[in-house]
């Protein structure tokens, strides 16, 4: 049918189904809807898996205690007991062999995170013993005088 | 042919079952298949936060940043501790320096020195993805590359996102930021590949005084659930109608 018209028409049908082709290959197989509904839910399925298997570095003080027992025992019976041991030691991840040695965080900045005294009513910061970084002998290093392993104990 | 009424209501009652029965009535699902259907919709993230036990120290951000390379430098960052100090005669002054990555260590708030006589009330607030029941990032992803798991979480597809940063407008939380490095945007996701796996969160686990805490809010025995069941908590922003899912005990109307 050779109309002026309806040619345009055809174009039109002609682009959209080669869009649908082109989506048809292009989206993913599990790309659909799922348990959240068209709303929520409208998403490829196997993403969730990719983020389940991303790589866990922190791996708290349950993966550290077998084989440094005696530096668990000492911080498990001081009031540092709270404090993780990736904290200052920073993330384990396949340690030790990824990476082989931890890098030990000894800086002033570290300590200070907790112990610089700031006297917030209705925070438990408060209630933390502090210092005022800049006049509690700023030029020295905390672990020269504290042991961070057994903070109620002066000196090592 | 002849049709009798009979035979025409039996076809028309057949046909009008055939169109209406989808085609998953008829498959039949293993017992294991079954099981793992229900128990997935047993499960619901829920995040609780204690304002009075959180103490400023930041290990939190610092832990979930390296946890899940989010660029460590950079002013970005899924999770961050805020600082309000109200004074006696009403204001309020709040920062969060680098998200309070490195901690609160100075006394000083927004430039300004307080006089420790001053302040009425002074705390901090740890904040991440609530995790919403209605997230409002999610209804306006245009691909679809952000979208809700099964069990309450809200991830983005990094292969799928397109970077327009609709969703980081869309956030009433400002929760959601563009990825530096991977171009698409970028939220907490209660770090998935630890709660997965039977493990808390890395700011969880690095949080020294239990001001956070993470929880199955389906399963009345956890002990998150228990406070927000049987103590007084709020939301941020309720009035939005976000449904957030991450419980704040002692907030202030200060915090927004």
């Amino acid at each position: 049918m050779k109309n002026h018209v309806l040619r345009p028409l055809f174009v039109v049908i002609a682009v959209i189904a080669l869009i649908l082709v082109a989506r048809y290959f292009y989206v993913p197989s599990d790309f659909g809807i799922y348990e959240r509904g068209f709303m929520y839910g409208y998403h490829r399925k196997s993403n969730e898996g990719e983020w389940k298997a991303f790589k866990v570095k922190y791996r708290t003080r349950e993966y550290c205690k077998d084989c440094h027992s005696d530096k668990y025992k000492s911080i498990m019976a001081s009031k540092h007991r709270i404090i993780q041991c990736e904290n200052c030691h920073g993330p384990a991840i396949d340690h030790p062999e990824n990476p082989p040695k931890l890098t030990i965080d000894k800086s002033r900045a570290l300590c200070k995170r907790c112990h610089t005294y700031l006297p917030y009513p209705t925070s438990k910061r408060a209630t933390i013993k502090g210092i005022d970084p800049k006049k509690h002998n700023p030029d020295m290093e905390c672990s020269s005088c504290h042991n961070p392993h057994k903070p109620d104990m002066e000196g090592w | 042919m002849k049709l009798t009424r009979r035979d025409f209501l039996m076809t028309a009652l057949r046909g009008t079952i055939a169109t209406a029965l989808p085609i998953g009535a008829f498959k039949f699902l293993k017992p294991s298949e079954a099981r793992a259907a229900i128990e997935g919709t047993n499960v619901r993230w829920g995040f609780l936060v204690n304002t009075y036990k959180c103490i400023g120290c930041g290990f939190c951000v610092k832990a979930c940043k390296l946890e899940n390379e989010v660029p460590y430098n950079v002013q970005v960052t899924r999770t961050w501790v805020e600082r309000y100090v109200i004074l006696k005669d009403g204001r309020f002054l709040a920062d969060t320096p680098m998200g309070g990555r490195d901690g609160f260590t100075d006394s000083k708030v927004q430039e300004e020195e307080v006089k420790n006589e001053e302040i009425a009330k002074g705390f901090f607030v740890p904040k991440l993805c609530n995790q919403c029941e209605n997230p409002p990032c999610v209804q306006v992803c245009p691909v679809g590359a952000t979208y809700q798991t099964a069990d309450g979480v809200v991830l983005v597809d990094r292969s799928w996102c397109i970077g327009c940063g609709y969703c980081i407008m869309a956030c009433p939380y400002g929760a959601r930021f563009f990825h530096p490095v991977y171009k698409t945007a970028e939220k907490c996701t209660f770090c998935y590949h630890r709660i997965t796996k039977g493990m808390k969160t890395a700011c969880v686990d690095a949080c020294p005084t239990g001001a956070r805490q993470i929880g199955n809010l389906k399963d009345p025995n956890y002990p998150v659930t228990k406070v927000i069941l049987n103590q007084r908590v709020a939301v941020l922003k309720d009035e939005y109608g976000t449904k957030p899912q991450a419980y704040y005990i002692g907030l202030d109307k200060n915090v927004r």
